[in-house]
């Protein structure tokens, strides 16, 4: 266990970019990328919890096969609002517009983000997007999945399906601008000696993001337009009584969402890159193919939309080349595990939490990109499609994967964000406490839908309910495991231990300046020298 | 296996043990490359824990060799998986040609099913044991999804058009029918139940109880109560073209498009004529779009479907061309 | 870091930027991306109209021939006249002459707003003619149905470019402004430049939308068809 000396100053006396100013209006009107990603951290946090309070009803419905708790129609909009507001609200946003907004600059040696003021922007967008699907929530609520399939949303739903794709829509653009911020930044702000090929791989996984989120968020955008101007016009455009087509709004939707899971997988695993060098000490091992696979991934990933179409009346000739292209993606991301596995290999390996949260990410998501591989196979896919498989792969993925990078990145950077350590011994227990639940609530959800159980239902046959109640008992674990850490941060912001600017004995630029840092990141730009990873050359020194 | 805690359903069709066989092969994929990671994780951790704060670990960057021995094996593991699925999915795809056709209409929440003799179904479909079926399906609202966990198959059922799926029951039994694409509020009470029985069971089922006229009778009515006959007269001298015969035959349209005369074309050229003309015949067909319902629309399909070419009238040789227009008598709206 | 401007540090040059070059490589960037995504936007409208099209070539071509040719070719011709007006503004950015920037931008700027007036007196004969998509749509024969998803097309497509030039004009108001007082110099003239990248887009969106839309089976239509 690595120890740390307390700074000489105390966090208090020194200026740094949480005390340079006080007030309200320093916050809401500031353009310090660092306080940008606060303003993000806490409008994310309300997202998620809000987004787990739907997930905890629909575990408590599902508790029994009849449909008891509540109406169908509520059901319905339980399961849409969760997905929605999980998706655009929590896991699309949150590593970039948190860690990603607070680390880009600092890890390339910046003073700030290329366009501080759209920086600002795209968080006020992202508050009125999630206002105006709150609203949406408030008013009555969509019923029709996160997926707003025609002709049901465009003519047959009677909730409030163009508020919340306003909603969303609106937020797409706080996506955009900060990706197009990520990738100028990225091109035009390294500090002196920093090539390319000298970047942590959580910037080139950050530029990876970046350009899924330019390139694929417009045309949800658009899509959502064509919705819209369908069900409050009739134009016909997806209406087949009109000469319309329905699944036309598939290729449409998908082309963005498919991608859109990439922009949620590729900044953790980022994240985790970082996590396992540091912690094992070592450089990482094939740094350039994992710089490459994330970039595969990106290009990779506008290609294989098709795959959620393969039941749909799709052509078989379709469904083959999207099958062959969703086999082809998945090869990066084996790649990046094999690497980090290989990285602990003769490593000097501590088990601090955001290790362990590194180490369930390698378990869950190498589980969850296998189950991938299930529903790559069209075949297997006509059995499985549209069931409780489906439900379980992308949660190991988003929850098992994203959600458990971001912890971990959070307790990694946690120091260098607030000035504070959090509580060990509490991190590593409640890093426990979500591998094992979240193991308990999505495992039996494999084994459910194989047996047939289909998505989105609200009651089931009664030879369903023991899996179902095992993964409701695994959600109220995890729902415990995610409010330790809630705590326990928020108490640590008071009395956890001072952090110092390196406490990890980690690389990267970020570590090079104080904990909290200024408010213009570094005393003196940086000049960089060395490969990233030098764990091996020299002793990097807890600070 | 564990017979009070099933971990797959019952195999019940002629191509649900391919699709578990497929399933047990990636499930062992799965189990072996998570155990070996886990595996080395895990081990890996202990043996290199960190013992001492000065330790310094060996420099190594990487392994091109060992990059591209985990790219090359996981690829070929991958094609393996995808040329494995496409063969199941083929064999699910394409319904052998003497599979027997059954309708079947979505809607918001329940299943309408015609046989072909006239027996209808709501939420329940009979099947023989042993013998194809193709099920003709389309939706009369939202996109619904025909699934039959027991059979592995399932199908989009979209209105506008026509999806299919098709399957040999091998087992007798009582199976779930489940709505698999969300349609709206009951959705999940779309469910019912496929009841494979023996043939000699199931003809007496098909025989017994009320019923309905046969499709193709149904359809012949329709087609004369429209005066679709009027138009489509079997001895060319029509405004329309000469149904016997048509389905399953490619025709060229008047853009020069080539199309096959399958259900869709069916569908859409009683629904919306205009679309899809054949060459060297006028667009004056009325559009039948909101005066025929999904199940009359079945029916017209079936009965045009039955219409075999009659070798008399019709040459096999003939190509489809109107008679000149002197000869073709005006046919009354 | 000192607050007061010098040569080193231009006024204009922000805070978190080294040097004017970053500076102004970053806001070039940075549009360049932004139309990357602009591309994307409108792909999607051109991808519904590829399915539809393909699906219905007869009632796309015979839709296409309510539209107006003539307002339509004038109307290409306004903007790439716009486009050339805006080229000028950035060659006088460059040069320095302020009048002659702000005259050009004001040229951009009524070109762009005659290019507006034809679309809205277009989209005013198509409501007279009850071509608009939706409940009040009547079109003669048995094509309408494939008619009125080419209308609802026609309208999103243009609709959305209107809209984009609409911002563009806005955004113009802004520059004449500032170019009037004098902030323009050939040292510092970035947002005219990447303004100038946003309208030339915008002009590019419609010489594709031009031909896509108006000019369908043009040869039939005059005689010459098949």
């Amino acid at each position: 266990m690595s120890t740390f000396t307390a700074p000489t100053v105390p966090v208090e006396t020194r200026e740094h970019y949480l005390n340079a100013d006080y007030g309200v209006r320093s916050w809401l009107l500031t353009v310090d990328h660092k306080r940008i990603a606060l303003l993000y951290l806490a409008s994310i946090t309300l997202f998620f919890f809000l987004g787990g309070f739907f997930a905890v009803l629909i575990r408590l419905e599902l508790l029994t096969p009849q449909g008891d708790m509540v109406q169908s129609e509520t059901y319905n909009k339980m399961f849409t609002m969760h997905g929605i507001i999980m998706i655009i609200f929590f896991l699309i946003p949150a590593i970039p517009a948190v860690l990603g907004n607070f680390l880009v600059p600092l890890m390339v040696g910046a003073t700030d983000l290329a366009f501080p003021r759209i920086n600002l922007l795209s968080w006020y967008i992202y508050i009125l997007g999630g206002i105006i699907s709150l609203t949406s929530i408030v008013v009555g609520g969509v019923d029709t999945g996160w997926t707003f399939y025609t002709p049901y949303s465009s003519t047959y739903s009677n909730s409030y399906v163009i508020t919340a794709g306003l909603g969303i829509f609106v937020a797409g653009f706080s996506s955009i601008l900060t990706g197009l911020n990520f990738i100028v930044t990225i091109h035009k702000m390294r500090a002196p000696g920093l090539t390319w090929f000298r970047l942590p791989l959580f910037i080139w996984a950050h530029y990876a993001t970046a350009l899924i989120q330019m390139l694929a968020t417009p045309v949800l955008a658009i899509t959502i337009v064509l919705l819209a101007l369908e069900r409050g016009f009739h134009i016909g455009i997806f209406d087949p009584a009109l000469g319309g087509d329905p699944v036309l709004f598939q290729h449409l939707f998908w082309f963005y969402s498919h991608p859109a899971v990439y922009i949620m997988i590729l900044p953790g695993m980022g994240i985790i890159s970082e996590l396992i060098s540091c912690f094992s000490r070592k450089y990482v091992f094939g740094y350039h193919f994992i710089a490459f696979s994330s970039l595969g991934i990106a290009v990779l990933g506008f290609l294989v939309w098709g795959h959620h179409l393969f039941v749909s009346g799709q052509s078989a000739y379709a469904g083959l080349i999207f099958s062959v292209l969703s086999f082809l993606v998945a090869i990066p991301s084996a790649i990046k595990v094999f690497n980090w596995t290989a990285t602990l290999y003769k490593g000097s390996i501590s088990y601090q939490a955001p290790m362990l949260y590194a180490f369930g990410f390698i378990g869950l998501f190498a589980i969850g990109g296998l189950t991938g591989l299930f529903l790559a196979a069209l075949g297997l896919d006509v059995h499985v499609h549209d069931t409780y498989f489906v439900v379980a792969h992308f949660h190991y993925i988003m929850v098992g994967g994203t959600v458990m990078a971001y912890l971990g990145g959070m307790h990694f950077w946690w120091p260098k964000i607030t000035g504070r350590m959090y509580p060990e011994g509490w991190a590593r227990f409640s890093a426990l406490v979500i591998f094992l639940g979240f193991n308990l609530t999505f495992l039996p959800q494999f084994v459910l839908g194989y047996l047939g159980m289909p998505r989105r239902y609200h009651a089931y046959p009664p030879e369903f309910q023991v899996l179902n109640v095992m993964s409701t008992a695994g959600a109220s674990i995890l729902g415990v495991g995610y409010l330790i850490p809630m705590i326990y941060f928020f108490w640590s912001l008071k009395y956890g231990a001072l952090a110092g600017p390196n406490p990890w004995g980690a690389t990267g630029l970020e570590w090079r300046t104080s904990s909290p840092p200024p408010t213009e990141n570094f005393k003196q730009t940086p000049v960089v020298t060395e490969e990233p990873y030098e764990y091996s050359i020299r002793e990097i020194k807890v600070v | 296996m564990f017979s009070g805690f099933p971990l797959f359903p019952e195999q019940a069709s002629s191509f649900a043990a391919d699709v578990d066989n497929l399933y047990f092969f990636l499930l062992a994929i799965t189990a072996f490359f998570s155990t070996l990671i886990a595996g080395l994780v895990i081990y890996f951790a202990i043996r290199y824990r960190r013992r001492s704060e000065v330790e310094l670990p060996e420099p190594i960057t990487g392994s091109t060799k060992l990059e591209t021995l985990w790219t090359v094996i996981p690829a070929i593991i991958v094609m393996v998986i995808f040329s494995w699925g496409a063969k199941v999915f083929l064999s699910l795809h394409r319904a052998p040609s003497d599979a027997t056709p059954i309708y079947v209409v979505g809607k918001q929440w329940m299943w309408k099913l015609q046989h072909l003799e006239g027996q209808r179904e709501i939420n329940e479909l009979h099947v023989p044991v042993g013998r194809s079926v193709k099920l003709i399906m389309s939706s009369e609202d939202v996109i619904h999804s025909f699934y039959i966990p027991a059979f592995r198959v399932k199908a989009d059922v979209l209105p506008g058009r026509y999806t299919s799926i098709w399957f040999r029951a091998i087992k007798p039994g009582e199976y779930h029918l489940f709505c698999a694409e969300y349609c709206g509020t009951k959705h999940s009470g779309m469910i019912g139940k496929v009841v494979a029985m023996e043939p000699t069971a199931y003809e007496t089922w098909l025989a017994g109880g009320p019923r309905d006229q046969s499709m193709t009778a149904r359809g012949q009515s329709l087609f004369q109560n429209f005066s679709c006959n009027t138009c489509h007269r079997s001895d060319g001298q029509g405004r329309g073209p000469v149904l016997e015969g048509i389905f399953g035959k490619t025709i060229a349209l008047q853009t020069g498009q080539k199309v096959i005369v399958d259900d869709n074309y069916l569908r859409e050229s009683i629904l919306a004529p205009a679309s899809k003309v054949l060459a060297g015949y006028q667009p004056v067909m009325p559009a039948f779009q909101g005066l025929v319902n999904e199940e009359a629309l079945a029916q017209l399909l079936a009965y045009i479907k039955s219409l075999a070419p009659q070798a008399a009238t019709l040459p096999a040789s003939t190509p489809m061309t109107p008679a000149p227009e002197s000869e073709r008598q005006k046919s009354k709206p | 870091m000192s607050d007061t401007p010098s040569a080193a540090h231009p006024a204009h040059l922000a805070h978190h930027f080294d040097t004017v070059e970053q500076q102004r490589e970053s806001s070039s960037l940075g549009m360049w991306v932004f139309l990357a995504q602009e591309v994307m936007f409108f792909g999607g409208l051109f991808l519904a109209y590829l399915v539809y099209r393909s699906s219905y070539p007869a009632a796309f071509a015979e839709a296409s021939h309510h539209l107006d040719v003539v307002l339509g070719g004038i109307n290409t011709v306004i903007l790439i006249a716009s486009s050339l007006t805006m080229a000028l503004a950035v060659y006088y950015a460059q040069t320095g002459k302020r009048n002659l920037l702000v005259l050009f931008l004001l040229a951009t700027m009524l070109l762009g707003l005659a290019f507006l007036g034809i679309k809205a007196v277009e989209y005013h004969h198509k409501y007279v003619d009850k071509l608009i998509p939706g409940v009040a749509f009547s079109y003669p024969g048995p094509n309408a149905q494939h008619a009125q998803l080419f209308f609802s097309l026609y309208f999103a497509m243009t609709g959305m470019h209107a809209l984009h030039m609409i911002i563009g004009f806005g955004l113009l108001i802004w520059l004449v402004n500032d170019a009037r007082k004098g902030r323009f110099t050939p040292e510092y003239h970035s947002h005219i430049e990447i303004f100038g990248l946003y309208w030339h887009f915008v002009d590019i969106v419609w010489i594709f939308l031009f031909p896509l839309l108006y000019l369908i089976g043009l040869h039939d239509a005059a005689g010459g068809g098949h």
